[in-house]
C-alpha cells in the first residue's frame, strides 16, 4: 500500500504539473524535499544519541522493566503479544509519556527503540506485527497533555488565553486514541477472520 | 495552566537527574552505558535518510504541483455541508502527511483569523491532537527496516480523520462559534 501511495503522489503531481504549467515549482520541490529530509535526519542525530544513551543507562539499571511493570495492567491488554517485563513495554510506555508532555524530541528515540524490540519479538521479520500496528495507531493519535508548540504560537499572536485549548486538545486526543485502538482492533479482527496468519 | 507548564519544563531535567542517580545507585557503569547507547543513535539517524528522502520528495511534488489544492477544492463543499469551516480542511489533510507544512498552516490560520476565533481554536486543537502519521510511519518503520506495513497506514489515516472530526465537535461544544 505504501508503494502505491508513494508512486501516486509523485505521478499525480508530475502529470498535474504538465497540465497546469507548474513544472518550475515541481523541479524546485524535488530538491527542496530531498534536502529537507536530510536536514531532518541529520538534525535528529543529537537527540537520538542523547536519549538513546540515557535510556541505555535506564535499561541497564532495570528502570525500564520497573516502568513497564508499573503500567502492566493497562498496557498488557493493549499489547497482548508482548511478554510482561519485556524491554519493549518499557520503551512503549516511555514513548507514550514523552508524547503526552509534548516532548516530541524525546518520544522519537523511544518509539524507534520500541519498534526495534517489537521486531525482535516478531523474529526479525520485515513485516509489521500486530503490536507494531497498535503502537503506531496509538502513537499517531497520541494523548496530548501539553501542546507546547501550539501554545507558543497562540502567545505570539496575542491570544487572551493561549492555554485554553489544552482542555479541548486533551479531550479530542483522548477520544481519538480510544477510537484508534478500536479501528486497530477492527482490522486485526478482520485479518484473523479472513483466516490469514495471526500476526 | 501554569502548573502544567511547570511540569513540562521540569520534566526533562528531572528525568535526566533521576536516571543518572538511579543508574549510579544500581552500580551501572553510567558513562560507558551512555556512550554505547548513543552510538546506536548515529546509526539510526543515517538509516532513516533514504526513507525520509523518498517520502518527502514525493510529498513535495504532490504539493508543489498544485494537485493537493485541486483535490481539496473537491472536498470542500462536502465538508461545508456538515458545518466544518472550509478554511481548516487543508490543515486537516496536510496534518497527516507533513508536520512542518501543518505547523505553517496552523500559524497562518491563527495569524489570519486570530487565536481566539473559532477557526483559530479549531486549528490549534487539530495541530495539537494528532501526529504526522506518514512521518511517524516512515521514521519508525524505516529505522528498524520494516518493509511490509500491513494495515498500519490505513489505521493511522482513519485515526487521523476521526481525530479531525472529534476536534471539530469538541471545539464547537466547548467554545461555541
Amino acid at each position: 500500500m505504501v508503494n502505491v501511495i508513494w508512486v501516486m503522489m509523485a505521478i499525480i503531481g508530475i502529470f498535474f504539473a504538465m497540465a497546469h504549467g507548474t513544472m518550475d515549482e515541481v523541479n524546485e520541490a524535488v530538491f527542496k524535499g530531498a534536502k529537507e529530509a536530510v536536514t531532518i535526519s541529520i538534525g535528529m542525530i543529537s537527540i537520538l544519541v542523547f536519549w538513546l544513551g540515557l535510556m541505555r543507562i535506564a535499561e541497564e539499571a532495570g528502570l525500564l522493566a520497573k516502568l513497564s511493570n508499573l503500567c502492566k495492567p493497562f498496557v498488557r491488554c493493549l499489547f497482548p503479544e508482548v511478554p510482561a517485563n519485556h524491554p519493549a513495554m518499557g520503551y512503549i510506555v516511555s514513548n507514550m509519556i514523552a508524547n503526552m508532555f509534548g516532548l516530541g524530541n524525546a518520544a522519537t528515540p523511544m518509539g524507534i527503540k520500541a519498534m526495534e524490540e517489537l521486531k525482535k519479538l516478531n523474529g526479525y521479520k520485515d513485516e509489521a506485527s500486530r503490536s507494531m500496528v497498535t503502537f503506531l495507531a496509538i502513537n499517531t493519535s497520541s494523548i496530548t497533555l501539553i501542546p507546547a508548540t501550539v501554545i507558543s504560537i497562540r502567545m505570539t499572536y496575542g491570544s487572551a488565553a493561549p492555554g485554553d485549548i489544552i482542555g479541548t486538545t486533551l479531550v479530542a486526543s483522548t477520544i481519538s486514541t480510544i477510537g484508534a485502538i478500536f479501528i486497530d482492533r477492527y482490522y486485526y479482527w478482520k485479518r484473523v477472520r479472513k483466516g490469514g496468519k495471526r500476526r | 495552566m501554569s502548573l502544567i507548564q511547570l511540569i513540562s519544563i521540569w520534566l526533562i531535567p528531572v528525568t535526566i537527574a533521576f536516571i543518572l542517580l538511579y543508574g549510579t545507585f544500581k552500580k551501572v557503569p553510567t558513562y560507558e552505558a551512555f556512550v554505547e547507547g548513543g552510538k546506536e543513535g548515529i546509526q539510526i539517524a543515517f538509516s532513516v535518510i533514504p526513507y525520509l528522502v523518498g517520502m518527502l520528495v514525493s510529498i513535495s511534488i504532490f504539493r508543489a504541483s498544485g494537485a493537493l489544492d485541486y483535490i481539496m477544492n473537491f472536498i470542500e463543499p462536502l465538508v461545508k455541508t456538515i458545518g466544518i469551516p472550509v478554511e481548516v480542511v487543508p490543515l486537516a489533510m496536510i496534518r497527516t502527511i507533513s508536520g512542518t507544512a501543518a505547523l505553517g498552516m496552523t500559524t497562518d490560520l491563527i495569524a489570519t483569523y486570530g487565536p481566539d476565533s473559532f477557526i483559530g481554536r479549531l486549528a490549534s486543537t487539530i495541530q495539537g491532537s494528532t501526529e504526522t502519521t506518514l512521518y511517524v510511519l516512515t521514521v519508525y518503520f524505516g529505522a528498524v527496516g520494516i518493509k511490509k506495513m500491513g494495515d498500519a497506514l490505513k489505521v493511522g489515516i482513519l485515526a487521523d480523520i476521526l481525530s479531525f472530526i472529534i476536534s471539530f465537535f469538541i471545539v464547537l461544544f466547548v467554545f461555541g462559534r
